[in-house]
């Protein structure tokens, strides 16, 4: 069956403002559950992990250039370029370096 | 902590406004360009640009909304839209509990709805990075640029996605990635056990995009399990203390 888009849309809104919105509205106390608290603390980190890649190098038309803009986008932000600083170097990177690859 | 109110002597709602939006205008930049290339996946998937445009206004979250994008493209299910929401805009429950901890008792129910409806990680980041309790009208300010930024950008990129030539698409496909990396590669070079669950969650997501067992699952599935075995481990091995989460 094919999907209707605005349910998407509503689906995916009502779960992350829920995300958003309902912990700080309820919980007034800590949480106690150490493994709760581990848990939460490194899924960020893992989501975004899995997210990148190998997805970067399939992005790009050219996979090495995907490749080098991870490198490069690795090195950035150990060396605390910021946010959008880290991003721009990485899309300019895969345009300079597509010029000449494909 | 002092606690800041608008009844406290001195209180000039007006000055932590425009603090709020001035600070707020550099990560609205950053989230225009994010955006734009958020909106070209937003394009593959058949969004119109009012659709995205609402999408990227109520769902402030570029992993959350990429992932989303993707299933949509991939015709799955509400139930797995719903769960792959959740899982890959956990970290803000993390982050609403966090904040939580750093509001004023005397602060209402619809300041604490209203400052969690934009709980990004820049955002979060720059509310708390303030001395003392959370101040709803700094985070209000902030907003402004932040969600124009996010919301526009979405839309001008499935407008302007098709007239772009291939190779800027392609330049562009890397920001959100550029994004993602800015995100996790500060804490994991503090961090080891943080270093450890990245390397780990490359290794692991390239594996299970070859394996053909796990290659024919969908990338969202894929995401959820990657990311409930791996935090799971790494809570279990390596627990964090208190101090640490209180950052």
């Amino acid at each position: 069956m094919q999907h209707s888009i605005p349910i998407y849309i509503a689906v995916m809104s009502v779960v992350t403002l829920s995300v958003k919105i309902l912990p700080l509205t309820l919980i007034r106390k800590p949480i106690n559950n150490r493994f709760i608290r581990s848990f939460l603390y490194y899924v960020p980190y893992v989501t975004l992990a899995v997210m990148t890649f190998p997805a970067i190098v399939q992005a790009t038309d050219a996979p090495v250039a995907g490749a080098v803009a991870l490198v490069v986008g690795i090195v950035a932000a150990w060396n605390g370029a910021s946010l959008f600083q880290v991003a721009a170097a990485c899309c300019a990177l895969v345009f300079v370096l597509e010029l000449i690859l494909v | 902590m002092t606690d800041q109110t608008d009844t406290a002597p001195g209180y000039d709602r007006g000055k932590v406004i425009r603090e709020g939006i001035r600070d707020g205008i550099p990560i609205g930049l950053g989230y225009f360009v994010v955006a734009f290339s958020l909106g070209i996946a937003a394009k593959i998937a058949g969004l119109t640009p009012l659709e995205g445009f609402i999408a990227s206004l109520l769902n402030n979250a570029s992993a959350g909304e990429y992932a989303a994008f993707t299933l949509m493209a991939a015709n799955a299910s509400y139930v797995e839209m719903a769960i792959v929401t959740l899982i890959t805009n956990a970290r803000y429950l993390l982050m609403s509990t966090a904040l939580s901890q750093r509001f004023s008792p005397k602060t209402g129910t619809l300041h604490r709805v209203l400052v969690g409806f934009d709980v990004t990680d820049e955002l979060f980041g720059i509310a708390i990075a303030r001395p003392g309790m959370v101040d709803p009208f700094y985070s209000y300010g902030a907003f402004i640029p932040a969600l124009a930024g996010w919301s526009t950008g979405t839309a001008l990129g499935i407008v302007m996605g098709n007239v772009l030539p291939g190779r800027a698409v392609s330049a562009l496909s890397v920001a959100l990635f550029g994004m993602f990396l800015a995100i996790i590669i500060p804490p994991a070079r503090e961090n080891r056990v943080v270093l450890g669950c990245v390397i780990v969650s490359f290794a692991a997501s390239l594996l299970f995009s070859v394996v053909p067992l796990f290659a024919s699952w969908s990338a969202g599935t894929r995401t959820i399990i990657l990311t409930v075995v791996i935090s799971s481990v790494a809570a279990l091995l390596f627990p964090v203390s208190d101090d640490k989460l209180e950052q």
